[in-house]
């Protein structure tokens, strides 16, 4: 079944068009990694999805709901859509536990003592049980990330976006949060990974997306995309970003 | 131990020790007043605030006109025009403590969503959009991630502009306020001590100042433990 449905997306911030004519459809289970230069529009392309960007022309359908449609109630759909960001964005004042049940409890008004429980188990899934009531001051990078994975999990959430979720990472810390996708892909997770981990790309993606310039450019399976890449412009990054690794 | 003070004259203990209750009682008011008017104020002053940041024309408009409206006149001539003013056009009948405490909140006010819009705006929109990104409406967001951030940034400035409008309280005396600067002036001109009695009420308007700023410096470090 498709979750995710982008008809002739079109984003511009100002004059300038970001997104020209993105086409995508993602099924339930799946799990798509995006790759691409800097500046290709890959963040943009993950933001319309839970619209934190204004869509400025085509259509983008979430579980049956078209977002773009303003009487849809987008906070209700953003409920499904978990997003991890780059620079985390835990929020600072609240505790481990708090950033994981504040949501659940003002957007769902869960039980405080279940909602706990359950940001708990969260916790034991990414390791970090016992930072409970630490500050996030007080974690490393590699440890915000998977508290912010949890975050957005305890949503329970039907697709899961994630935005170089380790590119602010010091190496070291990479494998844990890498891990912590790989298990909740293998549990079945609809994922869209905008990524720089060509590994993690061809061990755990489904489908690969590799955009330049606002387009899609070349979409496949991990292996035909990476073994036998069709375009030129596909050849050349590849051949950039693989060489550095 | 017999006293060899002239009579009718007073030491100077004996002067500020008589004048103690009276200027107390001015103390209340001036506490008073000034508890009612930065709560009001501060309270405005968010609403404004969150005005001058709303996507909508109008409320941004009126925000900044009344921004610069206290911003651009003295304290006295807004408390002349709640006072006289108003009360001149007959459909209210402000008493001066109501006129007072106005004024007061209406000045705070200004300041204070001058302050608590910085705050907000200097919060990482990163934290709105993991916010909103869960769910959250956009108030929800307001409520419970962005502001609390904020006002802990803001302490400093939010103190700063309290102990201005507490100072600001003591030209409500010109209105007939019986505020802690008004009793002053009744106590001087009675004892004809001015040095004594104005050094006093020196000395009071400062350890009032002095235990907010302690206050918040507490609350502060409270704070900075996260
Ligand atoms: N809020 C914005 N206002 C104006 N231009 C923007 C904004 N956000 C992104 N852009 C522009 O849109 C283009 C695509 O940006 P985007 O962040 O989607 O790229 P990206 O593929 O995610 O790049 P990177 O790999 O560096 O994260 C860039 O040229 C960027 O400068
Ligand atoms: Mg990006």
């Amino acid at each position: 079944m498709i979750i995710i449905s982008v008809k002739n997306l079109k984003k511009s911030f100002g004059s300038v068009e970001v997104l020209k004519d993105i086409n995508a459809e993602v099924k339930e289970k799946e799990v798509i990694c995006v790759i691409g230069p800097s500046g290709s529009g890959k963040s943009t392309f993950l933001r319309c999805l839970n619209r934190l960007e204004d869509i400025s022309g085509g259509e983008v359908v979430i579980n049956g709901n078209n977002i773009t449609d303003p009487k849809v109630n987008i906070n209700k759909v953003r409920q499904e859509v978990g997003m991890v960001f780059q620079q985390f964005n835990l929020f600072p004042h609240k505790t481990v536990l708090e950033n994981i049940t504040l949501a659940p409890m003002k957007v769902r008004s869960a039980e405080k003592a279940e909602t706990e429980k359950r940001a708990m188990e969260l916790l034991d899934k990414v390791g970090l049980r016992e930072k409970a009531n630490s500050y996030p001051g007080e974690l490393s990078g590699g440890q915000k990330q998977r508290v912010a994975i949890a975050r957005a999990l305890a949503m329970n959430p039907k697709i899961m976006l994630f935005d170089e979720p380790t590119s602010a990472l010091d190496p070291e810390m990479v494998g844990d949060v890498l891990e912590v996708m790989q298990q909740l892909a293998k549990e079945g997770m609809t994922m869209v990974v905008v990524t720089h981990e060509m590994g993690f790309a061809k061990e755990v993606g489904d489908r690969v997306i590799f955009m330049d310039g606002g387009y899609i450019v070349e979409e496949n399976t991990p292996d035909e995309l990476f073994g036998n890449p069709q375009h030129n412009r596909t050849k050349s990054f590849l051949s950039k970003v693989l060489n550095h690794i | 131990m017999p006293s060899f003070s002239k009579k009718g004259e007073d030491t100077p203990m004996d002067v500020i020790s008589s004048a103690i209750p009276l200027l107390l009682k001015g103390l209340e008011v001036t506490i008073y007043i000034f508890i009612i008017a930065i709560i009001l104020g501060f309270l405005l002053g968010l609403l404004v605030a969150l005005f001058r940041l709303a996507p909508i024309k109008i409320l941004n408009w009126i925000a900044i006109v009344y921004v610069n409206a206290i911003r651009g006149t003295p304290f006295i001539v807004q408390l002349f025009f709640i006072y006289f003013g108003i009360n001149s056009l007959h459909f209210v009948s402000l008493n001066s403590t109501t006129a007072g405490i106005i004024t007061v909140a209406i000045n705070a006010g200004a300041y204070f969503s001058e302050i608590i819009r910085a705050g907000i705006q200097s919060i990482d929109k990163g934290q709105t959009e993991a916010a909103r990104s869960l769910g959250l409406t956009g108030s929800q967001a307001m409520r419970h991630v962005i502001l609390p951030q904020a006002f802990r940034r803001m302490l400093p400035t939010i103190t700063n502009q309290s102990i201005i409008s507490l100072k600001d309280t003591s030209l409500l005396s010109i209105i007939g306020i019986a505020d802690l600067t008004q009793q002053g002036q009744i106590q001087a001109s009675a004892t004809f001590e001015a040095f004594k009695i104005w050094l006093t009420v020196g000395v009071i308007y400062f350890i009032i100042i002095y235990l907010i700023s302690a206050l918040a410096s507490f609350v502060e470090r409270r704070f900075e433990l996260r």
